[in-house]
C-alpha cells in the first residue's frame, strides 16, 4: 500500500464521530459572516443595513484575483455591518444577518435528484466555480478557481482528490464520502472537464475502509476515476505529501503542484463543486465536526456558515466540564478559539474540545540531539536548527534553511521527547522570514 | 660546518631583506589613512554598541561624525550633552543639545484594567504571541507582557512588573530605541524626559471603537476626544479612535489629563493635586476613575518609570 517515504507520525486517530451521520443543524437566530474567509483579499461587503437578503444571495464581492464571493447562508435582515471577533481575537469586519425564515434563491435548485449530465464546458465551469464562491474546504481556504486556471503549456496529468483526513479526530470528510458519495464523484468529473485531464486519483487512508468501498463501488460508473487507498500516516492530507505518496512525484521546494502536473482538491470541494455547478447552489453550507473525548455526542453537522460555534457545542449535548481548549480544526494542526462566539466561516472542518489534561503543554526539557524531529519532518527540514536559529533571531540562517517550505504539521513538536515548542519557534522564524523576503521583493 | 651556519645567516637575511623592501613600498602603496580624530571620538564615546544613534556601534557613529565634520543630526542618546559635548571639543565644533528622552510604556492594561480572559501556554515571546492571537485581556493592540523589550535592553532600564504584568522603565533608560524596535505592537515610545521629568502620555495605543475598547479595558483610550478640545496649544491629535499627545507641542499644562473619563492620560512625577473633591465625582468613583483625585493609586502612577 502506497504512501509517502520521507518522515511523519502516528497520531491516535480517536476518530469518535465516524458513525455518526450527518445531520443539519437547526437556524441559528443570527449569522456572522466575516468578509475575509478565504485565503487573499478580504471581500467586499455589498449589502447595508436593513436589506432584506435571500438564502444564496451575493452579499460580498471579491477583490482582486485571489479572493472569493461570499452569499449569504440564511434569509432575513441585515442586522449590521461591524467588527467582529475572528479565532484570534483580532477585530475584523463581518455581516450579522438576523435570521427571519429560510427563504432561499429561485436560482438554486433544491431538488434532491442527483443531476448526472455535466452541460458546462471548461469556461463556464471555472467561471461558475468563481461566481459561487468556492474555496478550498480542507483547511487553507484557497479560491478554488485560480488552481483551475492552468498557464498555457502547462498540462494536468492528475487531478488528485483529497480523502485523506489525515488530522485525527475529524471526520466530516469521511462522512461526506459515505453519504454523498456520488454527488461527490460527480464534482470530481466536473473539476476533471474543467481541468481538461483524464485521470483522477482519490487518495482515503486505509483506516475508513467504508468509505474507500463505497467509493471503489461508485467510482465504476465513471471514467478515468481511481480511488487509491493509502498507508495512515500522518500529515498525508498535505498536498506535497499526498502527491508524493500517489504519483511519486515530487514538487520542488516553492513551487506549486502545477509543476508536475497535479491540482489537489479535497473532497468536500468536490461536492461543494458538484452543488455548485449541477445545483446553481453557492458555498453558504459545509459539514463541521463537533467531536472530543468528553463530548457526550460527538457529531457531523451541516451547517451555515456564520453560525457561532456555541450552537454546535449545544447540538452535540453541551459543554462537557473537563475542557480545557476549543480547537477549531483538528488536534495537530487547529487553532485554540478565544471564545465561543465566534463563527464557522468557509475553513472550519471540525470544533474539538480538548480535555483540560491534555491540552497542557508538557514542561520542555533541553534539547537531546536525538534528531527525532529531522526524522519525522515530512519537508525533509531540520525543525531543531529552524527553532534554534530562530529563537536567536538568527533570520538568514532561518531562510537558508528554507524555513519558508515548512507546512507546520507539527510533527515535529508533536514527536519531540523534550517537549520542546519546536512549531512555534518555526512558525515565528517563517512569520520573520516572510516580512523579510516581502521587504526585500519591495525594493 | 661553519659554512652551513654562513649559508642560513646569509640567505634568511637576504629573503628578509628583500621581504622588508618589498613589503616597505607595498605598504606605501596601499597606506588606508585614518582620521586619527576616529579614534579620539571613539575614546570619548561610551562604548555600550546600542546603536541608538542610528549607527552599528560606536565605532560607525565616530566614523561618520568626523566625516561629516558637522554636529547637526548625531546624538548619542547614552551619552548625553556631557559627550556630546566633549565629542564637539575633539572636533572644534559646537555641540547641539539634544533634548533628552526615554522610553515610555503606552499601555496600562494590568491584570486588574485589563483582566485575564484567555490563557497563553505557547513560547514566552512577543514577537510569536502577537502573530498568534490578540491577548490574554482582550486587545489586540495592548501589551502582551511576555518581555520581549526587557530582553533587547542592554541597560537594564525595563523590566516587567509582576503585580501589573506591564514593562517598567527605569531611570537607567537611555532612549537608545532597542526596546522600541522589539515591541510588536509599537506601544513603547521615545519622548522627551521633559522638565524636572515631567511627562504627559496617553497610555493607550487601541484604535478600537469606544465600546469594545472599553469592553476589554478599563482605561482604554476610547477616541471621545475631550482632551482633543480641551488643548490650548494644539498638541493633540486624533487618529484610528485614540488621542496621541505630541511631546514637541506639549507645554505640560494638564487639562486633558482632568478632562479624560477613562484615565488613559498619564501624568508622571507632577506634585499631587490639592485634594478638592467633587460631589459628583465622588458619586462616579470606582477604583479606576478615583485615580482623578489624589489617590494612593495615582502615586503609584507617579512614581511609575521614576
Amino acid at each position: 500500500m502506497k504512501t509517502f517515504q520521507l518522515g511523519g507520525v502516528h497520531p491516535p486517530e480517536n476518530k469518535l464521530s465516524s458513525e455518526a451521520k450527518i445531520e443539519k443543524l437547526a437556524l441559528p437566530k443570527q449569522v456572522t459572516v466575516p468578509v475575509g474567509q478565504q485565503l487573499g483579499a478580504p471581500s467586499i461587503p455589498i449589502v447595508a443595513k436593513g436589506d432584506l437578503v435571500k438564502v444564496g444571495q451575493l452579499i460580498a464581492k471579491a477583490s482582486g484575483f485571489i479572493s472569493a464571493h461570499i452569499h449569504s447562508p440564511v434569509s432575513g435582515k441585515v442586522f449590521k455591518i461591524d467588527e467582529t471577533y475572528d479565532t484570534s481575537g483580532f477585530r475584523r469586519p463581518s455581516i450579522i444577518i438576523n435570521v427571519e425564515g429560510d427563504e432561499w434563491m429561485e436560482s438554486i435548485d433544491r431538488n434532491d435528484e442527483i443531476r448526472r449530465e455535466i452541460k458546462l464546458d471548461s469556461k463556464q465551469i471555472i467561471d461558475k466555480i468563481n461566481e459561487m464562491g468556492i474555496v478550498g474546504l480542507g483547511g487553507a481556504t484557497f479560491p478554488s478557481f485560480v488552481k483551475l486556471l492552468v498557464p498555457d503549456g502547462k498540462k494536468i496529468d492528475f487531478l488528485i482528490i483529497n480523502g485523506v483526513e489525515c488530522e485525527p479526530y475529524l471526520t466530516s470528510d469521511h462522512r461526506l464520502m459515505l453519504e454523498k458519495g456520488e454527488e461527490m464523484l460527480i464534482g470530481v468529473s466536473i473539476l476533471m472537464k474543467a481541468l481538461k485531464t483524464e485521470k483522477a486519483l482519490i487518495g482515503i487512508e486505509n483506516n475508513k475502509p467504508d468509505a474507500i468501498e463505497n467509493l471503489e463501488k461508485l467510482a465504476n460508473k465513471f471514467t478515468g476515476i481511481s480511488v487509491h487507498p493509502l498507508k495512515v500516516k500522518y500529515p498525508q492530507g498535505g498536498e506535497k505529501q499526498l502527491i508524493k505518496a500517489l504519483t511519486g512525484r515530487e514538487v520542488p521546494a516553492g513551487k506549486l503542484p502545477l509543476e508536475v502536473g497535479c491540482v489537489v482538491n479535497n473532497v468536500g470541494t468536490a461536492f461543494a463543486v458538484y452543488e455548485a455547478v449541477q445545483k446553481n447552489k453557492p458555498l453558504f453550507e459545509r459539514v463541521v465536526t463537533v467531536t472530543g473525548k468528553s463530548v457526550k455526542k460527538p457529531s457531523n453537522f451541516l451547517v451555515r456558515i456564520g453560525t457561532p460555534i456555541k450552537e454546535l457545542i449545544e447540538a452535540a449535548h453541551g459543554f462537557p466540564e473537563d475542557t480545557g481548549k476549543i480547537i477549531s480544526g483538528g488536534p495537530m494542526m487547529g487553532k485554540a478559539v478565544l471564545s465561543t462566539e465566534i463563527p464557522v466561516v468557509k475553513g472550519t472542518s471540525g470544533i474539538l474540545l480538548m480535555p483540560d489534561v491534555e491540552s497542557k503543554r508538557k514542561e520542555s526539557n533541553t534539547c537531546i540531539r536525538c534528531a527525532k524531529c529531522v526524522s519525522v519532518c515530512p519537508m525533509g527540514l531540520e525543525p531543531f536548527l529552524l527553532a534554534k536559529t530562530a529563537k536567536l533571531g538568527k533570520f538568514d540562517i532561518v531562510e537558508k534553511e528554507l524555513v519558508m517550505d515548512c507546512i507546520e504539521c507539527g510533527s515535529c513538536a508533536y514527536t519531540c521527547p523534550s517537549n520542546l515548542p519546536l512549531l512555534d519557534f518555526i512558525r515565528l522564524g517563517k512569520n520573520k522570514v516572510g516580512q523579510i523576503i516581502r521587504n526585500r521583493n519591495q525594493k | 660546518m661553519n659554512e652551513v651556519l654562513i649559508y642560513a645567516v646569509v640567505s634568511l637575511g637576504t629573503i628578509g631583506l628583500v621581504s622588508a623592501v618589498i613589503l616597505f613600498f607595498v605598504a606605501q602603496k596601499f597606506k588606508v589613512f585614518e582620521d586619527p580624530r576616529i579614534n579620539e571620538v571613539e575614546e570619548v564615546l561610551p562604548s555600550a554598541n546600542c546603536g541608538g544613534c542610528g549607527y552599528a556601534g560606536c565605532h560607525a557613529f565616530a566614523e561618520n561624525i568626523v566625516k561629516a565634520e558637522n554636529m547637526e543630526g548625531f546624538n548619542c542618546p547614552v551619552g548625553g550633552a556631557e559627550v556630546m559635548q566633549k565629542v564637539a571639543a575633539v572636533l572644534g565644533l559646537v555641540a547641539e543639545i539634544a533634548e533628552p528622552m526615554i522610553a515610555v510604556v503606552r499601555c496600562n492594561g494590568s491584570f486588574s484594567n485589563s483582566p485575564k480572559k484567555v490563557q497563553y501556554d505557547g513560547i514566552a515571546t512577543c514577537a510569536s504571541a502577537s502573530v498568534l492571537y490578540a491577548g490574554e485581556g482582550g486587545c489586540s493592540f495592548g501589551c502582551l507582557g511576555l518581555g520581549d523589550c526587557v530582553t533587547a535592553c542592554n541597560f537594564d532600564a525595563i523590566y516587567i512588573n509582576p503585580e501589573t504584568g506591564l514593562p517598567e522603565v527605569n531611570s537607567k533608560c537611555v532612549a537608545c530605541g532597542a526596546c522600541v524596535e522589539a515591541c510588536p505592537r509599537d506601544i513603547i515610545e521615545l519622548r522627551y524626559l521633559g522638565k524636572k521629568e515631567r511627562r504627559i502620555y496617553v497610555s493607550c495605543v487601541n484604535e478600537e471603537k469606544g465600546a469594545p475598547a472599553k469592553k476589554n479595558c478599563a482605561v482604554a483610550c476610547i477616541g471621545c476626544a475631550k482632551c482633543f478640545d480641551v488643548c490650548p496649544f494644539d498638541a493633540i491629535v486624533m487618529k484610528n479612535n485614540r488621542a496621541y499627545i505630541d511631546y514637541e507641542k506639549c507645554k505640560l499644562c494638564r487639562k486633558c489629563v482632568e478632562v479624560c473619563p477613562t484615565n488613559a492620560i498619564h501624568e508622571i512625577n507632577f506634585p499631587l493635586r490639592k485634594l478638592v473633591v467633587k460631589e459628583e465625582s465622588v458619586k462616579a468613583t470606582t477604583q479606576e476613575t478615583a485615580m482623578k483625585v489624589a489617590t494612593p493609586e495615582k502615586q503609584e502612577n507617579n512614581t511609575k518609570e521614576s
